[in-house]
């Protein structure tokens, strides 16, 4: 799983972005979403939620290890010396 | 008269936040500009969207759906919904990592630092100023805009821009960074909140949107505005572009500097999406909705048609507390004043030995005086410009296709090692010099510009579809300019940077020492 992490999580960012791209929408006002709103637009407000989404994923799967190396360093050099 | 007086009460508290945390801060320089790099995670990600939630995307999205139609929902807010989070995530972080490590403030000390070149710097400097201006400058035609009309006309467009100068110079003057950063968490709240209860009072009044929609499917001229009909493809895919140009804006990286703890970033980039949702969707909606109310308005007239749906449908006090909603969209361009006065104290007057020589409290109050000065220029211009652009197009021509095509200059800083100076300087004269040419060509084909809705027309007909005129802009083979300039950026940043000699050991250890890439 660790070495193809890297690749999964690069080939979900392509896939969410390509979903970005949906052709079949584009001239469809029909149906109406929750009865007015237009389906192109209704697909874009689920696509917010997807990236919301996509990003959670990212944050626990690819969070970068030496962020938090960082804050807890500068936290110590932050402490008072004990006597 | 009342919902001027709401709004007068709103700025009022705005003031007050700011001068409260004029109060709670010291006289340092890290404390004006970066409030002591202290914002926990829920006033971070609040005043980070604040940040970048202004009068475009409420105005200027709003007037652009009243002419394109839905599609502009997906354009930026969806795009920006997928690449700003992830900027936030890749770049902001490191910027973050960068900051408190070694004390930088603006992303033109990291660049100066990891390239070892103080030209590139300064040349960054005059860049970002050249194209934030404008950005500041619709902030202020906004604000005079929704203060005229929310009070029917009684207080013009001159007077309403030069009160909400004065009242947003007055909070970054004396709150900084941690004044600045309260007030767009205010400013935030209070739309997400307010914007909901416009979106469902304005519905109700007009009978139920679903009635709405109907009219607008069954009239021939309205119909495609419930599709992306007015929106071509190429140009649909190339916008996807423009939104790398949050993370190069100078106050979403200051922004990225304050926050107290890494861990403040992971809420942001989660739910920075679901913001974007709820702040956009309204807009958008209401802007094709408006289409059915106001026919007939031109690009700059749109810009206004969330207003007139408030005053027209919604009672008085309301239509106030909504206005000032508004407002607070509008008054972003605190953030965009106070990292132009931040670099300048910072890049230019501290660089070059001011600091040293008068000391950080002059620094302080040069930042101050800087404040002043800007926000006197961007009225003066905001008075002239007034009904001479729409304020979307105006944004996006200066400044997001600018700052989306220096975006690969901050990548190469941050992740590739053999990136030199002279590739980021031949990216950047390149962003300079297409800008220019951008803007050259959209004047010189102004008189070709088609009506929304009519095909794009050839410029140079004999170089074919090569330069097209579209209603709002110039595009290549129908792809926004933005699209070719970010990929020059790369293309130059890596083929300059292979031909010239790489930074020194030092610098490369510096900034990617053999443990922790590019952080510790």
């Amino acid at each position: 799983m660790n070495r193809s992490k890297p690749w999964l999580l690069t080939a979900l960012v392509l896939a969410v972005f390509l979903l970005h791209q949906d052709f079949w929408n584009w001239s469809k006002a029909d149906p109406l979403v929750l009865g007015f709103l237009p389906v192109g637009l209704a697909y874009h407000a689920a696509y917010c939620a997807l990236a919301a989404l996509m990003m959670l994923v990212l944050v626990k799967l690819a969070w970068p290890a030496d962020l938090d190396r960082i804050e807890s360093r500068l936290e110590d050099e932050r402490r008072p010396p004990q006597p | 008269m009342t919902p001027v007086i709401v709004v007068f009460i709103y700025l009022a508290i705005v003031l007050y936040i700011g001068i409260f945390a004029f109060r709670s801060g010291k006289s340092s320089g890290e404390d004006y500009f970066l409030a002591s790099r202290s914002l926990g995670q829920y006033i971070f990600l609040l005043a980070l969207f604040g940040t970048n939630m202004t009068a475009f995307s409420i105005l200027g999205a709003s007037g652009l759906a009243y002419h394109r139609g839905i599609g502009v929902f997906g354009l930026l807010a969806s795009a920006s919904a997928f690449v700003i989070p992830l900027t936030i995530f890749l770049i902001g972080t490191r910027l973050w990592a960068m900051g408190k490590r070694f004390g930088h403030i603006t992303q033109v000390q990291f660049l100066r630092d990891r390239w070892e070149c103080s030209f590139i710097g300064t040349l960054i400097f005059a860049l970002t100023a050249a194209m934030l201006v404008p950005y500041i400058i619709i902030g202020v035609m906004g604000g005079g805009q929704t203060l005229e009309a929310i009070s029917d006309g009684r207080l013009p467009y001159w007077a309403g821009g030069a009160l909400v100068a004065l009242v947003v110079m007055s909070y970054v003057f004396f709150g900084g960074m941690r004044g600045t950063a309260w007030v767009n968490t205010f400013q935030t709240l209070l739309f997400l909140c307010f914007g909901t209860v416009a979106f469902v009072l304005i519905g109700k009044n007009l009978g139920g949107f679903d009635e709405v929609m109907r009219k607008l499917a069954s009239n021939p001229a309205t119909a495609p505005l419930l599709t992306r009909a007015r929106i071509p493809p190429q140009e649909f895919f190339s916008y996807a572009f423009i939104p790398l140009s949050s993370i190069m804006f100078p106050h979403v990286a200051i922004m990225c500097m304050t926050a107290k703890k890494a861990s403040s970033f992971k809420k942001t980039v989660v739910f920075y999406p679901i913001c974007l949702l709820l702040l956009w969707l309204p807009s958008v909606f209401l802007g094709v909705v408006a289409a059915s109310q106001f026919p007939g308005l031109r690009p700059g007239e749109s810009d206004g048609v969330i207003l007139r749906l408030l005053t027209t449908n919604t009672d008085p006090l309301l239509a106030g507390i909504l206005g000032a909603a508004i407002m607070a969209c509008v008054m972003a361009s605190d953030s965009q004043i106070l990292a132009l006065c931040t670099m300048f104290t910072e890049d230019i007057f501290a660089y070059y030995g001011g600091k040293e020589r008068f000391g950080e409290t002059a620094q302080v109050w040069t930042g101050r005086a800087f404040v002043v000065g800007v926000t006197l220029v961007a009225y003066a211009a905001a008075i002239q410009l007034k009904d001479k652009a729409g304020i979307f197009e105006l944004a996006i021509r200066f400044a997001f296709s600018g700052f989306a095509a220096l975006s690969p200059v901050m990548l190469a800083a941050l992740f590739w090692k053999r990136s030199t100076k002279w590739g980021a300087l031949a990216a950047v004269l390149w962003v300079a010099a297409t800008m220019a040419g951008s803007w050259y060509l959209h004047e010189a084909s102004a008189t070709l510009a088609p009506k929304p809705g009519q095909p794009a027309a050839q410029i140079f007909p004999a170089l074919g579809d090569l330069f097209l005129r579209t209603p709002g802009s110039v595009t290549i083979y129908g792809y926004l300019p933005v699209m070719f300039i970010c990929l020059g950026s790369v293309a130059l940043m890596a083929v300059v940077s292979l031909l010239t000699r790489p930074p020194s050991t030092e610098t490369i250890e510096k900034y990617f020492p053999a443990q922790s890439p590019a952080l510790t």
